[in-house]
């Protein structure tokens, strides 16, 4: 029996679905909608000092969209609440109150001042919320008064103000990370230093999401101006996996605790990123995009991939993957693959022999006695897996191992021992097997 | 006892006013905007495109439909133009199922081909309809070149020759330019006088004159062409239709295909034209469906199309045949007319008998017969070519003019393309192709001349 009840740092809520701090959590409609949907928490939109922010009076978002106007990355400029803290406080209490067995984090940014923090955390703590998320990661505006991403970016801050939240709460805090930065690992291992209980990435990226070539101003633009906002959204789950990836596997935060938060679309988006070693995840722009109900594919997905694969509980698949994420070097040089190309798949679009002739390797032929039939070279195929990358058909063209005999492009006979750069004859800095 | 003459049932106005314009509007209606990005995000973009080798006139469909994706319709017509100055016509009336959209790798995909002439036309209307020339002359050469026949072959063959900068003079027998998308396809293919829309932008390029009411051999002769121009284009298509033998042209009521549907089509008033009750063609081509669709749309009650092999021999695409059957028009296959019936001279049925191959593959009849009451039949059994090869003192087979892969015929300083041409696949596509072709041919002949 799958069990996906989510236990993260204490905080229980009965699936690992929480939307992230954005404006889906703004006020207790929103949360109660999407606690009716089945999200199984909810980290409440950033709250703040007041008297409370303004937003532009223009557009918020901006979009990239693939085909078919398919939303493939989203841009935003809008700032933390503009409600007053009071109104915030007095939902969450309510939402908190009526949902008990829902998560309730609520995100805080207030000035890089202990005064600031000790004042505002009490107030949260009332509320009767079951943690709170340091948003140490907007990129726009706030960043410009001292705030989100300005914060994140020096790991000195994020220890510090890390320290005094856990100093002056008892709720569990959990710290979130701008990919703004070079080295995420340095504010993660900052946050941990800190006390954090957790750490949560990605936050936005910066960006300008378009160029108005009629206007010559950034996408979106207000009254014909525009500024950078935060990037999100499906194309940015790459960057986010890596990100995770890095922290779940490096030895200094190695434990730490990590809510996933990046282009999550759908239940194989989640169980990626628990794979790398999230043990839950947050979704915005999927819920922006598609509403609420989304939530209820990405539970029974992830309950049937689980039971499918054996797993029972959540545990079990978190940071699964992590120990088959390595640096470059230790990838294994004696793997050989071929492309093969499923000839009862095929639909001869050709895409594969256009993209390989001329940006690669001339592996693929367009014709077999006069006919139209695409095939591939072994003698030139590097196993590159670009035409596998550009071909519509999914699985039509797949990499097959080479286990025996002789590889056609190098003439070399396949070797099933492992044999990584560290101690290739090429590299100048190899050691001797002896060594 | 006196018997009267019998009086067909053929009358006009069969349907209510608004039915007329429902009937005759767009076959296919165009895309929107947005139904033609979603469709042209479906474009794989293939590599030496099987839609582009299908095309007679070889467009770079892959492109067309790029630039359709990336908010470039403008560039995507200048695709399609550069190689089909008739892009407009042949995206209404090409039998795409058979070209470009029958070899789409989305077939093999999912049985459903990208509607590539759907897309050519959201392209071509975008300039047509915005008047934009995107082409300009070259200098003016100082050489003349007569086109006999403002077809597409013609249009296409004039406006290569202008674009290279000579000057070209368009004759036509008929008070209209435009060949058979004027005269020729029925209504719904091209409604809005398309194709004197498409003429106009064609002539756009300037340089080309159009004197209409002109004949080869009755206003025009070969010779004098010869003399007055430094090169001559024929691009005359098909005159006469084939006749049943039935002794049918001493019977009232039985008529040609082609000649109703160009009266259909310069009608000013639908409601005006006489349509029978029962109505029969006989044929299995474009031409049969046209008639016997219109017949239909105009209000006839019966109209069946008898066609003397089976359904797969028939030159109407699969598609223009369940166009007809979803209209209402009835299909009868491997039957041939055998007899027209008549009562003091007018029309009363045609007497059908089925038909089989003969172990030589020959067509015969079973002995088995039936006859179809008809008001009207229409003659719809192909068209040949009205040229009298020895007057024209042109090579010729089977009455079409023999011409040479760049469309140069027998005769110095004379090219031909289209229908009127020996071994041309008759499509208004392939008309264009060879129109295309000999410009190119006569360019380069002019160019070498002093």
């Amino acid at each position: 029996m799958v069990d996906i009840r989510n236990d993260f740092v204490g905080i229980k809520s009965p699936n690992p679905f929480w939307l992230a701090s954005a404006p889906p959590t703004d006020k207790a409609y929103n949360v109660v909608r999407a606690f009716k949907a089945g999200w199984g928490g909810v980290v409440w939109k950033t709250l703040g000092e007041d008297p409370p922010i303004v937003n532009v009076n223009g557009p918020r978002y901006g979009a990239i969209h693939a085909g078919d106007r398919r939303l493939i990355g989203f841009n935003n400029i809008e700032l933390i609440t503009d409600r007053p803290l009071d109104v915030n406080l007095r939902e969450i209490k309510e939402v908190k109150r009526d949902w008990p067995d829902r998560a309730m984090i609520v995100s805080l940014m207030v000035p890089c001042e202990e005064a600031a923090w000790k004042k505002i955390l009490p107030l949260v703590e009332d509320t009767g919320a079951d943690g709170i998320e340091l948003n140490f990661g907007c990129p726009h505006g706030m960043s410009e008064r001292g705030m989100g991403s300005a914060v994140g970016q020096v790991p000195d801050y994020v220890e510090m103000v890390a320290r005094w939240c856990k100093q002056n709460t008892r709720m569990p805090v959990i710290v979130k990370l701008t990919p703004n930065i070079t080295d995420v690992r340095a504010p993660a291992r900052a946050a941990k230093k800190g006390g954090a209980d957790a750490v949560s990435l990605i936050n936005t990226i910066n960006s300008i999401v378009g160029v108005d070539l009629d206007k010559m101003a950034p996408e979106p633009n207000t009254d014909g101006k525009g500024t950078h906002g935060g990037y999100c959204g499906p194309a940015v789950k790459p960057i986010a996996l890596n990100m995770v990836a890095e922290i779940a596997r490096d030895p200094e935060t190695a434990g730490l605790p990590i809510s996933g938060i990046g282009g999550i679309t759908d239940w194989r988006d989640a169980a990626e990123f628990m794979a790398l070693g999230a043990g839950n995840v947050q979704v915005c722009t999927a819920a922006m995009t598609y509403g609420f109900r989304i939530v209820q594919d990405m539970i029974e997905g992830l309950k049937v991939w689980m039971a499918d694969s054996g797993h029972e509980r959540l545990d079990e698949v978190v940071g699964k993957a992590v120990p088959n994420v390595t640096d470059w070097q230790y990838l294994n040089l004696n793997y050989v693959v071929k492309a093969r190309i499923d000839q009862d798949l095929c639909i001869k679009c050709g895409r594969c022999y256009a993209a390989c002739e001329d940006t690669s390797h001339q592996a693929i032929t367009t014709t077999k006695d006069g006919a139209r039939h695409f095939e591939v070279v072994d003698e030139e195929c590097v196993g590159c897996n670009l035409c596998v990358s550009v071909c519509p058909i999914e699985n039509c063209i797949a990499m097959e191992e080479l286990t025996e005999g002789i590889d056609p492009r190098t003439g070399r006979p396949i070797d099933r021992g492992y044999a990584n750069w560290t101690t290739h004859p090429n590299n100048p800095a190899a050691k001797s097997a002896a060594e | 006892m006196a018997t009267e003459k019998r009086q067909r049932d053929v009358a006009a106005g069969r349907l209510p006013p608004e039915d007329y314009r429902r009937n005759f509007s767009d076959v296919h209606p165009p895309l929107d905007r947005h139904q033609a990005l979603v469709e042209a995000d479906r474009c794989y973009f293939c590599d030496d495109a099987p839609c582009m080798q299908a095309c007679p006139t070889s467009i770079d469909i892959p492109l067309f439909i790029r630039q359709i994706a990336t908010g470039n319709p403008k560039g995507s017509a200048e695709t399609i133009f550069k190689s089909n100055i008739l892009g407009g016509i042949c995206a209404r009336v090409c039998p795409t199922e058979t070209l470009c959209e029958e070899v789409c790798v989305r077939n093999l995909a999912e049985e459903k081909p990208v509607k590539i002439g759907l897309l050519q036309r959201y392209a071509t209307d975008s300039l047509i309809d915005a008047d934009v020339q995107i082409f300009q002359r070259a200098a003016p050469s100082g050489k003349r070149v007569a086109v006999v026949g403002a077809g597409p072959a013609g249009l296409a063959c004039a406006h290569s020759l202008a674009r290279a900068g000579h000057e070209v003079t368009i004759y036509d027998a008929r008070p209209k330019a435009g060949g058979l998308n004027e005269f020729g396809i029925a209504a719904y293919k091209a409604p809005e006088n398309f194709a004197q829309r498409e003429v106009d932008y064609i002539l756009g390029i300037g340089g080309i004159a159009i004197e209409t009411g002109k004949e080869l051999g009755q206003d025009l002769s070969l010779q004098q062409l010869r003399q007055d121009f430094d090169a001559v284009f024929l691009g005359l298509g098909l005159g006469a239709v084939n006749a049943l033998g039935l002794g049918e042209e001493a019977v009232e009521g039985v008529e040609d295909a082609v000649v109703q549907i160009a009266e259909l089509r310069q009608a000013e008033d639908l409601a005006s034209l006489p349509v029978g009750r029962n109505v029969v063609v006989v044929g299995g081509g474009m031409t049969a469906i046209d008639i016997a669709v219109q017949s239909k749309l105009l209000g006839a009650e019966q109209v069946t199309i008898v066609y003397r092999r089976g359904k797969a021999a028939m030159g109407a695409s699969r598609y223009e045949q369940e166009l007809a059957q979803v209209k209402g028009v009835k299909i009868l296959h491997n039957a041939m007319p055998v007899a027209i019936e008549s009562d003091g001279g007018v029309l009363s049925g045609v007497r059908f008998e089925y038909t089989r191959q003969s172990e030589r593959g020959a067509l015969e009849g079973t002995g088995e017969v039936f006859t179809l009451p008809a008001d009207v039949a229409f003659k719809a059994i192909g068209q040949v070519s009205a040229l009298d090869p020895d007057r024209l003192e042109l090579d010729c087979v089977k009455g079409r003019i023999v011409v040479d892969e760049g469309g140069k015929t027998s005769l110095e300083g004379i090219w031909a393309g289209g229908d009127c041409v020996h071994g041309n696949r008759g499509l208004t596509v392939a008309a264009v192709e060879d129109g295309k072709v000999a410009a190119r041919s006569i360019d380069r002949a002019l160019s070498a001349a002093p």
